[in-house]
């Protein structure tokens, strides 16, 4: 029954002219990227290659690309997030998913996972770009596995954090600021607040900052390193929004 | 199948609702079998509409129970709802989807077999009168068939208790019949639950009726019942040359005369007499030029006015 509502969710999607846009602007934007650092790395080749153990093709073009993947998630996520179940409450046709004999969890795990089966699309359409290298050079596939098994990671977090920011109203665009605003901090709190806050030697309030900032767990993905505590911390992220998630859905039944 | 309690399809017992301290609805009992048509009614506010969304699991009830064909609606949600079809106050429709792959997302999500799937949209489009719109977008349709289209949602998969809150609301005369013509059709095997506020449409739809009012149920009987109860106690009469009130009143046998028009009266019959062989006479005989003489029924309407207005607080 998840499927059937996945199936709904990336219908809908497609649909409204949103995902289409979304989906342009970041291949254009990934393209342009792209471009610009084949150009610097091309530039950059005569004296790389005199380094003794040079960085190769994917550490300096392909990594960054999908961490401006990473930036551009970061806005898209929310808004494409934001008409899910905030749409549903505004015309009223959540009546028809919470008579049709599904479980909540159901429904909360549909629409998270056919907005993430919508973004597996647009990242697997995107990663046509460093396929084409090899055409040219050789990649380093372990490398380009782990930046992918990062940014679906990533982007399952913000997701279950858009999700959850789109139950909290009736007001789609209401959901996406929440939603923004919530990893905007998130990601702010990655950079600054944990680091300053091991150094006082809070490491609890630390390590909770760890936990609630998705772009810092995905820096290890990016050098290629699996590192468990930070995919630990990040599903740990999903988890808890996409559980937060339902609880609040089951609370409007509930309340009143 | 066959046991008194098998086909009791919808069982309330105790159903209660706070919201904040407001008591939306109070204790209320709601019984339904197979084949039953009940109406529910009330004036606004009277808690109709949430005595619906606890019926179908939409909202938890404060106190009491809900049992849909034997499964208990708060233990077992899941299945309870595969027997039930809900069409609510707003109907749920997605204007993006077409008509047919609306219907197919309903059959869907009330987990009917792929092979089931197709003839069930079918059945509900052809039984709702949609077959001359099923290719179009729901948001391009009226009123009227986007209500339709509702309906045909609640019943594409042949539940076995079907609860529809005014769905007669926004149709034209013509509409409103085919409905009514498809919920007694409904009621024929399945049970149905019907809020309106439309008095006629339950006295002609309905097998039983129960009036809410302030969250409590004020009055439940069956419809034959209601006639029964209230038939042959007066007659409503019409004279082209009417005489003043009280000579009618005086008639024997005649305990009350109110006048609805200038030439028609409603003629309350005293306990046990049956003036309308007098009243006849009368009217020949003193040239009142009778022009109808019909058993004045107690409708609906009054039993229903009485009820929520008597007791406003």
């Amino acid at each position: 029954m998840i499927f059937v509502i996945a199936a709904k969710e990336l219908k809908a999607l497609f649909a409204s002219p949103l995902a289409w846009i979304v989906l342009t602007l970041t291949q254009l934007i990934v393209g342009y990227g792209f471009l610009q650092r084949i150009d610097d790395f091309i530039q950059l080749q005569p004296q790389l290659i005199q380094l003794p153990n040079p960085p190769g093709l994917t550490l300096q073009v392909v990594a960054p690309l999908y961490a401006t993947v990473g930036i551009i998630l970061l806005f898209a996520a929310p808004l494409l997030a934001m008409r899910l179940i905030a749409e549903e409450r505004r015309h009223q046709t959540m009546v028809l998913l919470m008579s049709a004999p599904l479980s909540i969890s159901e429904i909360v795990l549909g629409k998270f996972l056919g907005l993430m089966l919508f973004l597996l699309l647009t990242i697997a359409i995107m990663t046509l770009m460093p396929l084409a290298l090899l055409f040219g050079g050789h990649l380093d596939f372990g490398l380009l596995a782990s930046l992918l098994l990062g940014i679906t990671l990533l982007a399952a977090g913000f997701v279950a954090v858009g999700l959850y920011a789109s139950s909290l109203t009736a007001q789609p665009i209401v959901a996406a600021l929440i939603g923004f605003g919530l990893l905007l901090v998130m990601a702010l709190v990655g950079e600054t607040a944990a680091d300053s806050l091991r150094d006082r030697g809070w490491t609890a309030a630390a390590d909770l900052a760890r936990v609630l900032s998705p772009l810092k767990n995905f820096d290890p993905f990016a050098r290629g390193v699996f590192d468990s505590y930070s995919a630990a911390c990040l599903l740990l992220l999903i988890i808890v929004f996409l559980v937060l998630t339902i609880r609040r859905l089951d609370a409007a039944r509930l309340g009143g | 199948m066959t046991s008194p309690t098998a086909d009791i399809t919808v069982h309330a017992q105790g159903l209660s609702r706070d919201f904040g301290a407001r008591h939306a609805v109070n204790a209320l009992n709601l019984e339904l079998r197979r084949g039953e048509i009940l109406g529910l009614l009330g004036p606004n506010g009277a808690g109709k509409t949430t005595t619906m969304q606890m019926l179908t699991g939409n909202l938890a009830p404060s106190g009491g129970t809900v049992t849909i064909c034997g499964i208990d609606m708060t233990e077992r949600p899941t299945a309870a709802k595969m027997h039930l079809g809900y069409l609510p106050e707003h109907p749920p429709l997605y204007r993006e989807l077409t008509v047919r792959e609306y219907l197919d997302l309903a059959a869907r999500l009330h987990r009917i077999a792929k092979t089931r799937r197709r003839p069930a949209v079918a059945a509900a489009i052809e039984r709702c009168g949609l077959a001359s719109v099923a290719a179009r977008l729901i948001g391009a349709l009226s009123k009227g068939y986007q209500q339709r289209v509702g309906i045909a949602q609640a019943i594409v998969h042949a539940p076995d208790v079907v609860i529809l809150d005014e769905p007669t609301v926004g149709l034209d005369p013509n509409q409103i019949r085919e409905i009514r013509n498809l919920i007694r059709e409904l009621g024929q095997h399945h049970s149905v639950v019907l809020s309106t506020h439309i008095l006629p449409e339950v006295e002609t739809v309905c097998d039983r009726v129960q009036i809410m009012h302030h969250g409590n149920t004020v009055f439940s009987d069956t419809i034959a019942g209601l006639r029964q109860s209230h038939a042959g106690r007066g007659v409503r009469l019409g004279l082209r040359r009417p005489p003043a009130v009280p000579t009618l009143a005086a008639v024997a046998g005649v305990a009350e005369v109110e006048a609805l028009s200038p030439n028609v009266f409603r003629i309350g019959f005293a306990d046990g007499a049956d003036p309308t062989d007098a009243l006849v006479r009368r009217a020949v005989e003193d040239g009142w030029g009778l022009t109808q003489l019909a058993p004045a029924q107690t409708s609906l309407e009054e039993v229903f006015v009485h009820l929520t207005q008597t007791e406003t607080a």
